[in-house]
């Protein structure tokens, strides 16, 4: 299991959770079983997120790996200008 | 509406054109003579970035009716380097990294050259009182006026 | 986790000031910008704006326009039979025209192609529009009311809270501890609200393009664009057209500053050359710039920090409410999770609040959101060292963060460069100068996170041994330069030997929008590997020709050489060598790289900033500005140093002058560059740049974004100098002559 933070608005749709544990080993399963086990966070990873692994920010790449003591934080998805 | 026939001396070349009366010199440089160095940053003078030397006199082209060009020399960007040699200004703003965009570029060099053929010993403050006219939004000016004040202490040595 | 790529090393090319590969273009006037060129049979393009800040469109009677000479496409909303099915494409299309109601002044409603500018703006002016005027509102405080018109019912995202107009579409909240806690402990708290103006990102050349779409599909566009993927994909999506057939070419682009990674005038071109069945050239005007594009979020914000007395912050909250305009889509997420972000905080809450309301929609603008995040915390921060009688560095490298550090928004910092910065700052003869009357020095920090993404790089060694690249990131700043740099150095060869281009859509992979500070980093990393991969296939065709293996070929210095005395004694092989022969090897000599570019690396700044207060006027004098900022790896320190003064440059503009001002019609009253007042070069000190390399562990060189975090500390650092030189807090933006002036009487 890794443990997720969620920020602060999405651990309120997880009932006030602000760390869920997610049974994951890469970015994409950590997504698919974010929806799976907490499908009110489902609009919010529609619409898109970043994640922070062990203080590195990815977007996209599923087959990102994640240790189980990996830092995992999810944060709104980030834009630039 | 008819169309007026002007003869102007552009950048040395005598030029004939027919324009709108409401055509700006600006839109006949670029619509119709293809000189597109000159650019247009804001159509009201605010910007500089369609400078040009109308007769000696540095100008703002976007406020310049075509059909005033009659009989008048006008210099534009495209006349600076004498054929593949650039002028002080150009070599310098390139060593100086003066430009990024380079949008602003051909007015601020058409200004800068402008003073320095009035005033070849600018202080820092007329530099930047001279180009007030140009806007610049990426440099911050300081590397463009460092550029201006190297070719002037250069073209002083060279003199 | 993924290893690092960082590998020090000592540099021959990278990390030198050579001339930019570009510069004679753009010193002649030779080089094309969006409006610089024409096509055989083209037409004009103009778009006609809606008067209204906010209105339902009744009809559009477009005949007597239709009727004239020279006049050869209308086009309205009713043209874009396509629907979207994506709501965010469905919001762009409906804002680059207006659909049942337009929803600011300057908002398209219609457009028009004809044979001369002068017919096709003649013919703006024979279309006929009947708008029903509705109530409308500007202002992002009053339009969170439960009772302000509302923009756009429905768009509400699940996190808004009950009680709240439909005008807010979302809120996000970020941190971590008990900041009431926080605040018992504190000797100080200090509570305060702060504005700021919406500010356009004034790049200097309006948005212009030259569209070619044929009744079979296929298409041409010519246009200037922080992203021309980002273009073909978006006018495909709103046209309904297969992305293969639409090539888009990246012109010259004029400045851009985030202004120019979102569509507007490209779509309308698109749809006017279809139905005309020609070329259409669609410019903006200068006035249609400010009123239909950018500009960056208006804000209003709360922050709340607690501080004791040797300086340690005990608690802090902020409240971050950021006008999106007419669409949903501000950045309040960004403002929430930037603006404590250089600080080692145990106790700290953010919120941001995304409000719509009757202004163009706001666009990305240098990091967006993080510099009105940075401007009220530091202006805080700021004040309780004056009332503490702390020192303001000091205070900060106290609280700074490191590495090891629980950001606010709750990543662990890897090795960052915050207290690099600072201390760069403390030992800096600007720290000690003397300062005279009226003046003030102010410092503050400032956060941003640079991005990666997909990229594409093709790298081409010629028959004669010279390179060519080819990447998808419209050159702004002078990333020619760069990527022919790290090229030369990896490969090993000179410089001139390597010329690099922007290659249009239909040549290259999909590639990210020129933003988010991320080209030298990402295009760089992709630079760099396809340069490994030539390198790869070179040593091949060196080791086939000596008849030994290819992992016995070592390559240096621009050649491959035998890897040690029992791989053979053969001469090198230069790069020369080996593509004179490549026929004879095996072909073609090409490396390439694709990547989504993950893991971009934190930046940090401190900037430095002495001003001088007329107390007649009110008028604000920077007198000496100096930026500290950790690059990473500076590949080209000229345009390091470039990125950082235009950035310094842009805040001071944002802080002192720049600001959207809306009538009581709802209507912009200074779209100029006369009323809206950017800074010009007498209202400039020199800006010292002072560059710190922290290396990215994510990037092969070590580089970091650099383009963006210098925004992000001018608002506040200049707005501390103010207040101490005026002996008055001073709390909203910009400290134009007559705020100043009011602040100064109001003491």
């Amino acid at each position: 299991m890794v443990a997720v933070r969620l920020w602060g608005s999405l651990a309120e749709l997880a009932d006030g959770q602000q760390t869920v544990e997610i049974e994951a080993a890469n970015l994409r399963q950590l997504l698919d079983g974010l929806a799976r086990d907490y499908p009110a966070l489902k609009p919010q990873l529609e619409r898109g997120v970043s994640v922070s692994i062990d203080g590195k920010i990815y977007n996209d790449t599923w087959a990102t790996p994640i240790e189980k003591n990996s830092e995992v934080v999810l944060l709104n998805r980030l834009v630039g200008g | 509406m008819s169309q007026i026939h002007v003869t102007a001396t552009i950048n040395g070349d005598e030029t004939e054109f027919l324009c709108d009366p409401t055509e700006t010199l600006l839109d006949v440089l670029r619509d119709h003579l293809d000189l597109t160095g000159s650019k247009e940053g804001c159509g009201s003078g605010d910007c500089g970035a369609c400078s040009i030397i109308l007769d000696g006199r540095l100008v703002c082209s976007c406020l310049v009716l075509a059909a005033e060009a009659e009989g008048r020399s006008v210099e534009t960007i495209e006349g600076m380097a004498e054929g593949d040699k650039l002028h002080p200004l150009q070599e310098k703003f390139i060593e100086h990294a003066a430009l990024q965009c380079g949008i602003c570029t051909p007015g601020i060099l058409v200004a800068a050259k402008n003073l320095l053929e009035r005033n070849p010993n600018p202080s820092e403050e007329e530099v930047r009182y001279w180009l007030a006219g140009n806007l610049c939004r990426c440099t911050g000016y300081d590397k463009i006026i460092r550029a201006v004040m190297d070719t002037a202490a250069e073209m002083r040595g060279a003199a | 986790m993924p290893k690092d790529e960082f590998q020090a090393r000592d540099f021959k090319i990278v990390g030198t000031r050579p001339l930019r590969p570009d510069g004679i273009d753009k010193v002649t006037g030779k080089a094309r910008y969006g409006a610089d060129v024409t096509a055989p049979g083209m037409l004009w393009g103009a778009v006609l704006r809606s008067p209204h800040a906010h209105a339902r469109i009744v009809s559009i009677d477009t005949s007597a326009a239709e009727a004239m000479k020279g006049v050869k496409a209308v086009i309205t909303r009713a043209d874009f039979t396509y629907q979207p099915d994506d709501p965010g494409l469905a919001d762009v299309l409906d804002n680059c025209m207006a659909g049942e109601k337009a929803r600011y002044d300057g908002h398209a409603v219609a457009a028009v192609a004809a044979t001369s500018k002068k017919i096709a703006h003649d013919a703006l002016d024979a279309i006929k529009v009947e708008y029903e005027v509705l109530a409308h509102v500007t202002d992002v405080d009053e339009a969170m009311k439960p009772d302000a018109p509302v923009i756009e019912a429905g768009r509400q995202q699940e996190n808004v809270p009950a009680g709240l107009s439909e005008n807010v579409t979302s809120r996000s909240k970020y941190g971590h501890g008990d900041p009431e806690a926080g605040f018992s402990q504190a000797d100080l708290v200090i509570e305060r609200s702060f504005t700021t103006a919406a500010t356009h990102q004034g790049y200097i050349e309006p948005h212009a393009c030259l569209a070619t779409l044929g009744a079979d599909g296929q298409g041409d566009l010519w246009v200037c664009t922080q992203g021309h993927y980002m273009v073909r994909n978006t006018c495909a999506g709103l046209l309904g057209l297969d992305a293969g057939m639409l090539r888009v070419t990246a012109s010259e682009i004029g400045g851009g500053f985030g202004g120019k990674t979102h569509v507007w005038i490209e779509p309308v071109a698109l749809m006017l050359s279809r139905k005309a069945g020609k070329p259409v050239k669609l410019v903006m005007s200068r006035d249609e710039v400010f009123r239909a594009t950018g500009p960056t979020a208006s804000s209003s914000i709360d922050v709340k920090i607690g501080m004791k007395k040797d300086g340690t912050i005990t608690g802090a909250t902020a409240t971050y409410r950021l006008q999106a305009g007419a669409y949903p889509g501000a950045i309040a997420f960004l403002s929430a999770m930037c603006g404590f972000a250089p600080y080692d905080l145990e106790n700290v809450r953010t919120e941001g609040f995304e409000v719509m309301t009757n202004r163009p929609k706001a666009a990305a603008y240098r990091a967006p959101g993080a510099p009105m995040a940075a401007y009220p915390v530091e202006s805080v921060i700021d004040e309780l060292c004056q009332k503490l009688d702390l020192d303001p560095l000091e205070t900060r490298l106290k609280n700074a963060a490191d590495e090891g550090t629980k950001s606010a928004y709750g990543p662990t910092y890897p090795a960052i460069g915050l207290k690099a910065t600072l201390k760069a700052a403390q030992s800096h003869p600007h720290w000690t100068a003397p300062l005279g009357e009226n003046q003030g020095r102010g410092v503050a920090c400032g956060f941003w996170f640079n991005f990666g993404g997909d990229t594409c790089v093709s790298l081409m060694v010629n028959p004669d041994g010279t390179v060519s690249l080819s990447e998808g990131n419209p050159d702004i700043g002078g990333s020619r330069a760069s990527m022919s740099m790290m090229a030369a150095e990896e490969l090993g060869v000179p410089l001139d030997q390597v010329r690099t281009i922007i290659a249009d859509t239909a040549s290259l992979g999909q590639n990210e929008v020129t933003d988010g500070s991320r080209v030298t980093f990402a295009v760089g990393l992709a630079t760099i590997k396809a340069a490994r991969h030539a390198i790869e296939i070179m040593k091949e065709r060196a080791a086939m020709t000596w008849g030994i293996d290819p992992e016995a070929v070592d390559w240096h210095d621009g050649a491959a050489h035998p890897a040690g005395p029992n791989a053979g004694k053969f001469p090198p092989m230069t790069i020369k060598e080996i593509a004179a022969i490549a026929s004879n090897t095996g072909g073609p000599i090409a490396g390439h790289h694709e990547v989504n570019a993950e893991g971009a690396g934190v930046s940090f700044a401190t900037h430095m900033v002495d001003t001088e207060v007329d107390p007649e006027t009110g008028a604000v004098k920077v007198l000496r500005y100096t930026v500290f900022q950790d690059a990473g790896k500076a590949v080209h320190p000229d345009y390091v140093e470039g990125q950082f003064q235009g950035g310094a440059a842009q805040g001071i503009g944002w802080a002192i002058n720049e600001e959207y001002i809306y009538g009581e019609d709802g209507r912009l009253q200074n779209p100029g560059f006369l009323d809206y007042r950017v800074p010009v070069a007498s209202d400039l000190p020199m800006i010292e740049p002072v560059i710190l390399e922290i290396p990215n562990p994510g990037h092969p060189y070590g580089v970091r974004g650099v383009g963006e975090t210098s925004i992000v500390p001018p608002l506040a650092a200049i707005a501390n100098a103010v207040s101490r030189a005026a002996g008055v807090r001073l709390t909203s933006l910009p400290m134009s002559p007559p705020r100043v002036l009011a602040a100064l009487k109001g003491q």
